[in-house]
């Protein structure tokens, strides 16, 4: 019982995603530890948001996260890699209408 | 508007006055979370609490320059903070009340900053432009500063047995502080009939609302409403802690009179 | 065992070829243990380092000064988080390295075990200690651990203002009142030898550093690094006057380098042993300030608990 109460803890991990503009992705930041989420996102934007710029935060528990492991690195992407007609650059466009796409873009 | 020029001298007195105690109270609350630094009960909240001293010692700054320049004495924000005596300084009693605990620092936190976050939305629309200017800054400020203190608030009292009771008895013991936040003098009424300052009275009652749901969600309550309230920060009459406060702070500075840093 | 010489072969060559190494990867449990020992080290030092110099907060002689310091303190805090969560990629939680601080069994730089006796001593450690840092984590950024690369990344982004502060408020001295200067240069008398030795034992007497060198994690040696330090800090103190501890100091036409006296090893081993001036206090408050901060950590959980049972509850 009073090992229950003295347990000492550092509470949980989360993971801290900036996104620096609107429009930009959410980007890996950091870590941190918190109690719950409201916690967890003040402390993101303590630690994390100090230095500006930050239009926006995702804070996510640690254990939430479900990643690849090293040695599913390769049937899990390999395959992708000989998909070349999935790329633009695949693809040839004759040159007038090339230079026509590019005034009009530019 | 009111433009710095058209000041007449007893409102520019006013002013400065004014001005003090809002500086004086960020100064001292600012120094007091400070002393946390490096002692936090995590790594997160120590960033946290600095994080919130920073924002009332750049407001501080701010309010001082202006205080000092329309004093018209030459006296820089820094000449007020370091040269002034205890009996000069003009924050509230409930500001130079030490950390305790966590606790005690939480409710300290919570009674000021929902009383700023009150006070500095009223300030964002003085008539006085730079003080609206300042206002606008703080109150975007305070409303975080209210998010923390007001999450911890719910987290401590309504966390463990150990945590209630340290919470409960940190709001019995500061509660005697809180009034003082509302009392208003003359130089309160003849800028709040200008619309330069804030009105001290309305304010209240929507403190009392404000504090009382946070306290009521936190399973907390105040003991004894009825109980004494201290009074005299604003008037220079103190208690004891601020003295030994200012010694500590001003110690380097005084001891090399005219010395840059 | 056969298989266990291949993948430590692969692992070698995976670092020879440029690869960077992340937490999920295969890895010898040595190189493990070395980077949780290196990168918790590196964490419990900037958690540690934030006292001498708070040492000063309530002291600040202005306003900037108070608030420069306390953000850069601040700063420290934030270094300490990122790098224990850099050594948590490698599955050890922050508890157990704050226990192993807490207990002495961790090591932490030595720079930390001095106390800071007057407001010219936080300069210097802006200006030496925070400029040592600055030439360490530069090498670390580059190294072939990512979650290590990353976390130093980001603070190099952040430990620039420290160590210009810090030349800031020793050069404001320098030029300042007979008494400002005398706290100065009598500041970097104590300040510089045990600077020298934060980069640690002559690479001769250095048992990890070839290893981590060649898993990449150290990419210069001791004594290059403190070679690089001193001819920048050299140059800056003669900037502004003062002087260098140091009677055997003197220029090397030939390597274009400052070359310096014998750094007392005595002292350094004697230090990290425990008996520097101030291991015993440093210690002693981050433990009072974890135990003090125990009943905190655990409202914040049981609270967290009740509204997972509640929301549990009310969905159930
Ligand atoms: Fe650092
Ligand atoms: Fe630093």
């Amino acid at each position: 019982m009073a090992d229950e109460q003295r347990q000492d803890t550092e509470l949980t991990l989360y993971e801290v995603f900036v996104q620096e503009k609107t429009g930009e992705p959410h980007v890996h930041a950091g870590s941190l530890h918190a109690a719950d989420q409201e916690m967890a996102l003040q402390n993101a934007r303590d630690v994390y948001a100090r230095r500006g710029p930050v239009a926006s935060m995702w804070v996510v528990p640690a254990t939430s996260i479900t990643a690849t492991s090293p040695s599913d690195a390769g049937p899990f992407f390999d395959p992708a890699e000989d998909k070349v007609y999935r790329h633009p650059q695949f693809y040839r466009v004759p040159r007038a209408a090339r230079q026509q796409a590019k005034k009009v873009t530019s | 508007m009111i433009e710095t020029a058209a000041l007449d001298a007893q409102m520019r007195a006013d002013l400065v006055e004014y001005l003090l105690r809002l500086a004086d109270d960020r100064v001292v609350l600012g120094h007091r979370l400070s002393e946390w630094c490096g002692h936090g009960p995590i790594l997160e909240e120590d960033i946290a609490l600095t994080n919130i001293a920073l924002d009332f010692l750049g407001q501080a700054n701010h309010l001082l320059e202006l205080a000092g320049e329309l004093e018209g004495e030459g006296r820089s924000a820094d000449d007020l903070v370091y040269s002034r005596d205890e009996i000069d300084y003009r924050n509230c009693l409930l500001t130079e009340q030490p950390n305790g605990d966590f606790a005690a620092t939480i409710a300290r936190q919570l009674f000021f900053d929902v009383y700023d976050f009150l006070l500095s939305e009223q300030l964002a629309a003085s008539e006085f432009e730079p003080l609206a200017g300042l206002g606008g800054k703080m109150h975007k400020e305070a409303q975080y500063h209210v998010r923390h203190s007001r999450e911890w608030m719910l987290r401590l009292g309504d966390g463990t047995s150990e945590s209630h009771r340290r919470a409960q008895a940190a709001v019995d013991a500061l509660w005697t502080y809180t009034a003082e936040l509302f009392d208003g003098d003359e130089v309160d009424a003849r800028l709040s009939q200008a619309r330069i300052a804030a009105d001290l009275e309305s304010l209240e009652t929507r403190w009392q609302e404000l504090i009382g749901t946070v306290l009521r969600e936190a399973t907390l309550g105040i003991s004894d409403e009825q109980q004494y309230q201290r009074r005299g920060g604003r008037r220079g009459h103190h208690t004891e802690h601020l003295g030994h406060m200012l010694a500590e702070m001003q110690i380097l500075a005084r001891s090399n009179p005219g010395a840059k840093w | 065992m056969h298989d266990e010489t291949q993948q430590l072969e692969a692992f070698q060559a995976r670092i020879d070829a440029g690869e960077k190494i992340e937490p999920k990867d295969w890895m010898p449990d040595n190189y493990r243990r070395q980077l949780i020992r290196m990168i918790s080290q590196h964490a419990h030092s900037e958690v540690v380092g934030m006292l001498p110099e708070g040492n000063w907060i309530t002291r600040a002689p202005s306003l900037r000064r108070k608030m420069i310091l306390l953000a850069k303190v601040q700063d420290e805090a934030g270094h300490g988080l990122y790098l224990y969560s850099a050594a948590e990629t490698l599955g050890i939680d922050r508890a157990e390295l704050i226990e192993q601080l807490l207990t002495g069994k961790a090591k932490y730089s030595n720079i930390f075990n001095y106390p800071t006796l007057t407001w010219a001593d936080i300069g210097m450690i802006g200006w030496l200690v925070d400029g040592a840092a600055i030439v360490n984590q530069t090498m670390l950024a580059k190294c072939h651990f990512g979650p290590y690369s990353r976390a130093m990344i980001r603070i190099c982004k952040e430990e620039n203002f420290h160590n210009k502060q810090g030349y800031e408020l020793v050069a404001t001295l320098a030029r300042g009142t007979p008494q400002q200067r005398r706290m100065a240069q009598e500041s970097l008398n104590r300040w510089w030898w045990p600077t020298l030795m934060m980069f640690g034992p002559p690479d001769d007497q250095s048992p990890n550093s070839a290893q981590l060198m060649r898993w990449k994690i150290k990419l210069q040696s001791n004594d290059e690094l403190r070679q690089r330090f001193v001819d920048r800090t050299v140059a800056e103190a003669k900037a502004i006057d003062l002087e260098i501890p140091d009677p055997d100091l003197r220029f090397n036409e030939q390597t274009g380098h400052w070359e310096h006296g014998p750094i007392d090893w005595d002292e350094f081993w004697r230090v990290i042993r425990g008996d520097g001036p101030y291991n015993h206090e440093r210690i002693r408050v981050r433990r009072e300030a974890h135990e003090r901060g125990a009943w905190v950590r655990e409202a914040a959980e049981a609270y967290a608990l009740k509204r997972r049972e509640k929301a549990a509850s009310a969905a159930g």
